[in-house]
């Protein structure tokens, strides 16, 4: 079926909403075309392409709510999917928090799709890789990437009249050179709606010299030390504050938001002033959807405001329980940035460390987001605004919110992928002082 | 944004079947259409329009995955259930060799026209990539099987139980822990079953239905003047077992600081547990850093062995498969080669099994047809042997494949995951009691917590549920904010003593993610409690004002 146009999903889902007789229906509707290639030691490993699409039917009676979903789309599988879904809805037990379905609601028109990214043939797929293999073989270095691009739509429409409808595509490219003694490993990750933005040269460049020069690396002590994150390991860290911007589990106790008594922390400034972070689905640089799932408006929502905590996410159920605006969870995070390049963050640096990468982030204490986790692939020792010399892996136990209180200095905002979530954040590298390295590791 | 933890809870597939309001992957069923399984005859015309297709567009290797996935999730909380989510995905993927490089395509669209189409995708695919191949796929020889089957023996299908039972008893066991002192709840059920039909051009093929359960719980409470809380989620393992792993017999349980289980599980038991023990864990002592011998728990050991053993022997990994995302391992080729490295002490026995009865990774053959069984990786402490799939064999010097292939799906490409990966209990006649009694300074850690490992599994850090502090052979009372840090060499080099066959246990993963696009692995860890000696304990403790 690939991929729809407005018109021709309104009349499918008009079909299918034709055969309700439940008390409220909704239907989603999407489709999705993806490739991808996979690469290491110094050759392609997999590759492949999955089209699919499916169609999503709940059928509510009362608080009683039934989903069935199918991948076929002829006149009797549509009507049987709808049966299906009504015959669920009257299996389930009532819902106490069951909230009846939107209305028509109004959406700004939506940035997410670049035709290029759409038309990404075997060949154009084959050839960035190709640009990418021959920096490392170039270098006498070992490249394992992955390049994935894919394109689709999403749509709603429900009994109440409520309409939404979005294509999008990405391609998210990462790349690991390692030297072929396999004492040196370099990182770099692109993000982009438009793969004519993607330069996999370039990239690949940046993970072959971080490959080169982290080769023989020094041990030093662990500790405290001033540190400068780069905007990928800046995501991994911060995503864990997004995470836990959600109202509920902030106003029950059970989350870094929460004060005793059932009162949180919003209104409360819990890091440095200089730190403000939204989210805005119309951004040019980090466009997303402009309706969530259940079909809510997405809009430029501030959640972290000059450190303040602003905003928190609310499902519809406990925003109506609170008598508050159900803001939506967002697909994407904007931090607002400084001037100055990672180049000249490392010339304003006495001491401190330079970390490309950050891996296997795990919550320790959700209380206080105590996070651990490792640098990895380009750790690298600074000294009077200098790269001196690369450094053996440390494991950290750090707090982002912590962290944010420990700020020095703010870098250029830049599209980055989180390792761990594989979402697309607009982040710059952060100056940390007193960030907490707790073990050595060998790894290269 | 989607929660990270709920990746590791779920596995990937499932994550948005959990969560409200975003639509399930998957096609949700009616119960008793689970019960009804696709004729292996229709499977292998599909199969054989695949297979002729490719070969007729120059594939000199191809194999056909037809799979049929079902899962169920009914998730509560507290008084409440939250969703009842029956998905069915069913479609075909096909691999191809053609140039001497592979390629894959899968559609769910089961007609001949769309079937041959997604064949001959796959072999395009494959004649682009060799342009950039350095050396053609190798793949070790194997026969076909012919027409054959497996299926996992299980006492009592999990999809037959009526929906109201399973409701009923995880609103007993919410109700349960909420009596014992609980805040809140959430518990969950997840089933999982498998229909998998193979066929290559080697000749085989095979049908194969596979059983997964998963019950669980997370339990917080919270101290209403200070606001501080802490969790403690269930003791249970997944399993690859059906619906009889939650009908508890008394030889089951093992008595200890909490009852533990073995094969079988009493969620509504394990639940009351937890909801006072979470109290308890409010107001233990927090952890002085430093160095303690640990006894560790099978409930938690199976995370330890998972991170530290399995995912470093994967050939993939040594090869370099695996740097750009998932990492390199520690235990390179030479090591294994000078037959002399010392993994762990003399007591470390690590076996590979794909055949152990109940566990997660049972199956009779992998997904690229190879017949499945169990070898040494660790003997006596010494790296003996590795995880392969067909075309890494060769790289051993091995004639055939270790049966280690794996696909989360019809449209993922199968490729090398772990098989079953367990600690051999001690030899010699030895109980729990008998490890703790010899420790002056130690802690004694029950169920898995926060895991992180580096990219060539030295460094590791684990937290877990319980913990008990031991002094002077006695445990004198829980401990809170502990997580341990080793290399992995070393810990296993520590291991001085291990409790004898009758309390050997499984645990396990049911989302183990590795690969890109990321895929879930469901493995299982056996070990009986063990001793480590002169681990360093952390303080996990902070403070954000």
């Amino acid at each position: 079926m690939a991929i729809l146009t407005k018109d021709e999903a309104r009349a499918l889902m008009q079909k299918v909403l034709s055969y309700s007789k439940a008390d409220e229906c909704e239907v989603n509707l999407n489709g999705t075309d993806r490739g991808n290639i996979r690469y290491a030691r110094n050759s392609v490993s997999t590759s492949g392409k999955v089209s699919q699409s499916q169609l999503v039917v709940s059928s509510a009676y009362g608080k009683k709510l039934g989903i069935a979903t199918i991948n076929e789309f002829d006149d009797a599988s549509l009507e049987k999917v709808v049966r299906r879904s009504e015959e669920l809805a009257h299996l389930a037990p009532e819902n106490p928090e069951y909230v009846p379905f939107l209305g028509p609601q109004t959406y700004a028109e939506p940035i997410t799709f670049v035709k290029s990214t759409a038309e990404v043939s075997p060949k154009l797929r084959s050839d960035l890789v190709a640009q990418s293999l021959q920096v490392a073989k170039d270098a006498k270095a070992v490249a394992a990437g992955f390049l994935e691009d894919n394109s689709g739509f999403t749509a709603m429409m429900n009994s109440k009249g409520l309409f939404a409808y979005n294509t999008s595509t990405n391609v998210n490219f990462s790349i690991t050179v390692r030297t072929e003694d396999g004492k040196g490993s370099g990182y770099a990750t692109r993000g982009y709606n438009d793969v004519t933005k993607l330069d996999t040269k370039t990239a690949t460049q940046i993970a072959t010299e971080k490959a080169v020069k982290s080769a023989t690396a020094k041990a030093i002590e662990p500790g405290k030390y001033t540190v400068i994150l780069e905007p990928a390991a800046v995501a991994v860290l911060l995503e864990n504050i997004f995470f836990d911007l959600d109202a509920r589990q902030a106003e029950e106790g059970r989350s870094s938001m929460s004060l005793p008594g059932g009162k949180t922390r919003l209104g409360e400034k819990m890091v440095d002033e200089r730190v403000t972070i939204y989210s805005d689905p119309l951004n040019p640089e980090l466009p997303t959807s402009t309706w969530s799932g259940d079909g809510r408006p997405q809009e430029k929502v501030t959640w972290i405001e000059k450190g303040v905590i602003k905003n928190l996410s609310y499902s519809r159920y406990w925003a109506e329980k609170n008598k508050v605006k159900a803001v939506p969870s967002p697909d994407g995070a904007i931090m607002e940035g400084g001037t100055k390049s990672l180049d000249e963050l490392i010339k304003g640096t006495k001491k401190g460390v330079l970390v490309t990468r950050l891996w296997y982030i795990r919550t320790v204490d959700p209380q206080t987001l105590l996070l651990t986790g490792l640098t990895r692939d380009g750790t690298f020792y600074i000294e009077n605004g200098e790269i001196k010399y690369p450094i053996k892996n440390f494991r950290f136990n750090e707090s982002p919110l912590i962290m944010l209180n420990n700020l020095e200095e703010i870098g250029k905002v830049e599209r980055t992928v989180s390792v761990e979530s594989n979402t697309n954040y607009l982040l710059p590298p952060l100056k940390i002082r007193d960030f907490t390295f707790s073990s050595l590791s060998d790894a290269v | 944004m989607k929660r990270k933890d709920f990746i590791y809870l779920t596995g990937m597939g499932a994550v948005a079947s959990m969560m409200p309001g975003i639509p399930v992957i998957g096609r949700p069923i009616e119960p008793e259409q689970a019960l009804e399984t696709i004729d292996p005859a229709l499977k292998k015309r599909i199969a054989d329009v695949a297979l002729n297709a490719a070969r007729s567009k120059g594939a000199t290797y191809t194999d056909v995955r037809i799979g049929r996935y079902l899962n169920q999730f009914v998730i509560t909380r507290e008084d409440k259930v939250q969703n009842i989510v029956n998905t069915e995905s069913y479609g075909m993927g096909v691999r191809v060799i053609a140039n001497g490089s592979w390629g894959f395509a899968a559609t769910d669209r089961m007609d001949n026209d769309s079937i041959a189409k997604a064949a001959e995708q796959a072999v395009a695919i494959a004649k682009e990539n060799s342009k950039l191949l350095t050396e053609p796929v190798r793949l070790a020889p194997q026969k076909g099987y012919g027409e054959v089957s497996w299926k996992a023996p299980i006492e009592k299908n999990a999809f037959e139980v009526p929906i109201k039972e399973k409701v009923d008893l995880l609103l007993g066991v919410n109700d349960a822990s909420m009596k014992a002192g609980a805040n809140y709840i959430t518990s969950l059920l997840f089933l999982v079953n498998e229909q998998k039909y193979f066929a290559s051009t080697d000749g085989s093929y095979i049908d194969q239905d596979i059983h997964r359960i998963w019950p669980a719980f997370f339990v917080t409470k919270i101290d209403a003047t200070t606001g501080k809380f802490e969790t403690r989620n269930a003791l249970s393992a997944p399993m690859g077992m059906g619906y009889e792993y939650l009908n508890v017999r008394p030889q089951d349980k093992i008595q200890s600081v909490t009852t533990l289980y073995k094969g079988r599980y009493d969620m509504l038991e394990d639940a009351k547990a937890a909801g006072a023990q979470a109290g308890e864990k409010l107001k233990a002592k927090t952890v002085e850093a430093g160095k303690y011998d640990l006894i560790l728990d099978p409930s938690h050991l199976w995370l330890t062995i998972h991170e530290s053993t399995g995912h470093p022997t994967e050939l993939d990994r040594v090869l370099g498969y695996e740097a750009n995302f998932a990492g390199t391992s520690f235990l390179t080729l030479d090591k294994w080669e000078s037959k002399k490295f010392n993994y762990g002490s003399k007591l470390v026995n690590i076996v590979a099994d794909k055949t152990q009865v109940g566990s997660l990774g049972a199956v009779g053959y992998d997904d690229e047809g190879v017949q499945c069984g169990q070898w040494d990786i660790i003997k006596d402490g010494i790296l003996v042997n590795y995880q392969t799939i067909r075309d890494q064999a060769h790289i051993l010097g091995l004639t055939a494949s270790q049966g280690c292939c794996y696909a989360d799906n019809w449209s993922s490409v199968q490729f090398q995951r772990m098989p079953n990966i367990s600690l051999q209990p001690g030899k010699e006649k030895k109980s729990v009691d008998d490890l703790i009694k010899g420790v002056e300074k130690g802690i004694y850690i029950i169920g898995d917590g926060s895991f992180s490992i580096d990219q060539q599994r030295y460094n590791f850090q684990f937290g877990g549920q319980l913990f008990y502090e031991i002094k002077n052979g006695k445990i004198v009372g829980m401990l809170r904010d502990v997580a341990y840090q080793a290399n992995s060499q070393e810990f296993w080099n520590s291991c001085v003593g291990i409790a004898d066959a009758s309390d050997y246990r499984l645990g396990g993963a049911f989302g183990d993610g590795k690969g890109q696009p990321p895929q879930s692995n469901a493995v299982s860890h056996g070990s009986s409690t063990a001793r480590f000696n002169g681990v360093n304990v952390i303080n996990t403790a902070r403070n954000i004002g």
